[in-house]
């Protein structure tokens, strides 16, 4: 109760701080020149480019070029201190933050929003009504992968299952894996996989005993064409929702999406004036291009490590190894 | 002449195998024509819509309806136009080189011939190592002056028109000279071509009047043949217009809002641009995707009539 209290009274104090500060910097937006340089997840792209766009029209001339490297593609180039900025679909690992520290680059770690990884199947599938995390890994695991529906549950039917899935090499099937069958586990190979979401969402759309997952922007936007699964992780079957996802209870396929300020950056008056704006328009922003914002307390922790510029990754613990967890607990 | 010996059975299996081969090439002709059709005709309909001045102008956008092809169109300009000043004197040079100054001397004929036989297999490189090459090259120079953060060599600052910077970075040269590489073999072949189908009656009757090799090339050789090289220089251009792969790996960007100011400028291009909006959740964005394509194709279409053209007009009889 206390730490509640106290984490409030400091947000509020920090909401009060950069408000003063945004006051500030709102007038000369427009005087800001230079360029800043971002690269990284193709999930974190929308957000961040929405950003700019938003930051554009409020008068800002600064050069914001974005590119689409994929998470582990945009820290390579994060790490020699090639870009400003990375986007990132998950926490930075043990291994890049060494080579970040080899090259003496610093860097704040601010979550910007959840994302929802969605489980689908075919609109007429009228047997799937929820999935618990035994059944995900009977249907995606390697180790004796369902080749039917009746494998998964007796009472489905005794259909060959087909599944979709984004490219290996996604942040997004780097989590799915890791949640489904941990950090040593395997998926099944024997997949149809596309780094095209679009081509999931056709390939899932079209056959009936078909399951695949993706972002939640992707299935906010094919409603009509796919249905949801429901995933009973322990406390009953949840449906992906803006609420279940921002509350958390939408565990643990509610991730949530990251920036990266390299610090020296940080210093330049035209990256400071770009993430103080991303921090304060985010949660509308987020909605506008279909994820979920972030709770606002987790959005005022960030806030406070943005202004005190406060360095290195909370995904490792002192000893370096990975921490995991729902954000609320990991991020403070 | 004595045909008895062919039997009228066997010329009416003659003729119907002719009239069998006219078909299947008439089949495989439209259906290659039907596949154009039916690409031309869906993004037609997709992208017409969308197509106005403004797309254009517009930057990139997280709405459909403000999303413009502005900066990528412009890059797409830039780095061609930087890939034209680079490839098109090489290549016509290295094809003057290698058609009208043939050695004597037998150890430099191996290496005339293995030059010829490199630029051969180079012209069937996928032009994603190329791009490979161009980021350790033109991007990074071997990271022997510096990185591109931190230049070893500078003239002007970034906000001079002329401004240079060793390494290149990720700028516009550097895309140009690494998209020349990729068109270079096919220029070289093209002049090259152009250049052989020169009669010699025409070389000699120079050099018996006296004329020099320099004058000779430039007054009757290379005159001959400006008609062949201007097409197959147009056609490598619409190539470097087209590639994608070289240009993901040296540009890097995808979202850019501003046009290149210098060659040391951010850029993307047209056909990353596209991909770009294709892979979006928003079925609206498949459309904009659509548009960019009317665009990219119509740039094409431009080229290649260009390339028509300059052939009907300079094209005259030889003797």
């Amino acid at each position: 109760m206390n730490r509640i209290f106290t984490s409030a009274a400091l947000g509020a104090s920090v909401l009060i701080v950069s408000a003063v500060a945004c006051g500030l910097q709102q007038p000369d937006l427009k005087n800001l020149s230079g360029s800043i340089k971002i690269d990284g997840s193709s999930t974190v792209y929308p957000i961040t480019t929405a950003v700019d766009e938003a930051i554009r029209e409020a008068g800002s001339r600064i050069k914001v070029t974005v590119g689409l490297s994929g998470t582990g593609g945009g820290f390579k180039r994060f790490v020699v201190g090639e870009t400003d900025i990375s986007n990132a679909s998950r926490p930075i690992t043990k291994d890049e933050v060494e080579a970040a520290k080899k090259n003496s680059v610093d860097f704040i770690e601010l979550p910007v929003a959840y994302d929802g990884l969605s489980i689908v199947v075919n609109k007429s599938n009228d047997f799937v009504d929820y999935l618990t995390m035994v059944d995900i890994k009977k249907i995606f695991g390697a180790e004796a992968p369902a080749k039917t529906w009746s494998e998964v549950r007796s009472d489905w039917p005794n259909a060959p299952i087909k599944v979709f899935s984004p490219g290996t090499d996604s942040g997004t099937f780097d989590y799915f894996k890791e949640v489904v069958v941990g950090k040593e586990g395997k998926i099944r190979s024997d997949m149809q996989v596309s780094e095209d979401d679009n081509v999931l969402v056709t390939g899932v759309a079209r056959d009936k005993n078909a399951i695949g997952f993706f972002g939640y922007a992707y299935l906010m936007e094919n409603q009509d064409k796919l249905k949801v699964v429901p995933v009973d992780a322990g406390k009953g079957p949840i449906t992906p929702t803006h609420q279940t996802i921002e509350s958390g209870e939408y565990a643990p396929f509610s991730r949530p999406l990251f920036i990266y300020v390299n610090k020296k950056s940080a210093e330049r008056p035209e990256v400071k004036a770009f993430v103080d704006f991303y921090l304060a328009n985010g949660p509308k922003i987020v909605e506008e291009v279909r994820y979920v914002k972030l709770p606002a307390a987790i959005t005022e922790r960030a806030k406070a490590n943005w202004a005190k510029l406060r360095t290195g990754t909370q995904y490792l613990n002192d000893k370096g190894e990975k921490v995991s967890g729902p954000l609320s607990k990991v991020y403070n | 002449m004595n045909r008895g010996a062919y039997q009228p059975r066997s010329r009416m299996r003659r003729l119907l195998k002719d009239r069998l081969f006219v078909i299947l090439c008439m089949i495989g002709a439209s259906l290659s024509l039907l596949a154009l059709a039916i690409l031309l005709g869906s993004i037609l309909i997709q992208g017409l819509g969308h197509l106005d001045l403004s797309f254009f102008k517009d930057v990139p956008s997280a709405k459909p309806a403000k999303a413009g092809i502005g900066p990528a169109m412009w890059g797409s300009i830039w780095v061609c136009a930087a890939c034209a000043l680079a490839a098109l004197p090489l290549g016509v040079g290295t094809a003057i080189f290698l058609e009208e100054f043939k050695p004597k001397k037998p150890w430099v004929r191996r290496l005339h011939g293995f030059l010829q036989l490199n630029i051969t297999n180079l012209a069937g490189v996928p032009s994603i190592v190329y791009g490979i090459l161009g980021l350790t090259v033109f991007v990074q120079l071997f990271g022997i002056v510096g990185n591109t953060n931190d230049p070893g060599f500078t003239f002007g600052s970034p906000d001079n028109w002329y401004y240079f910077q060793l390494p290149l970075g990720r700028g516009v040269l550097a895309g140009g000279l690494t998209l020349a590489l990729v068109v270079l073999p096919i220029v070289i072949i093209a002049s090259q071509e152009a250049l052989r189908a020169v009669p010699d009656s025409l070389r000699e009757a120079a050099l018996a009047s006296g004329a020099t090799r320099w004058q000779m090339i430039r007054q009757m050789t290379l005159p001959a043949a400006v008609p062949g090289i201007m097409t197959g220089s147009i056609l490598a251009m619409s190539r470097a217009i087209g590639e994608a792969a070289p240009m993901l790996v040296i540009a890097g960007v995808v979202y850019i809002t501003f046009t290149p100011q210098h060659l040391m400028d951010e850029f993307t291009v047209m056909p990353l641009q596209i991909y770009n909006w294709a892979g979006l959740p928003q079925t609206e964005f498949h459309k904009v995707a659509a548009t960019g394509i009317i665009v990219l194709l119509a740039v094409l279409l431009t080229f290649n009539a260009l390339a028509v053209f300059i052939r009907q007009r300079f094209q005259q009889p030889l003797q």
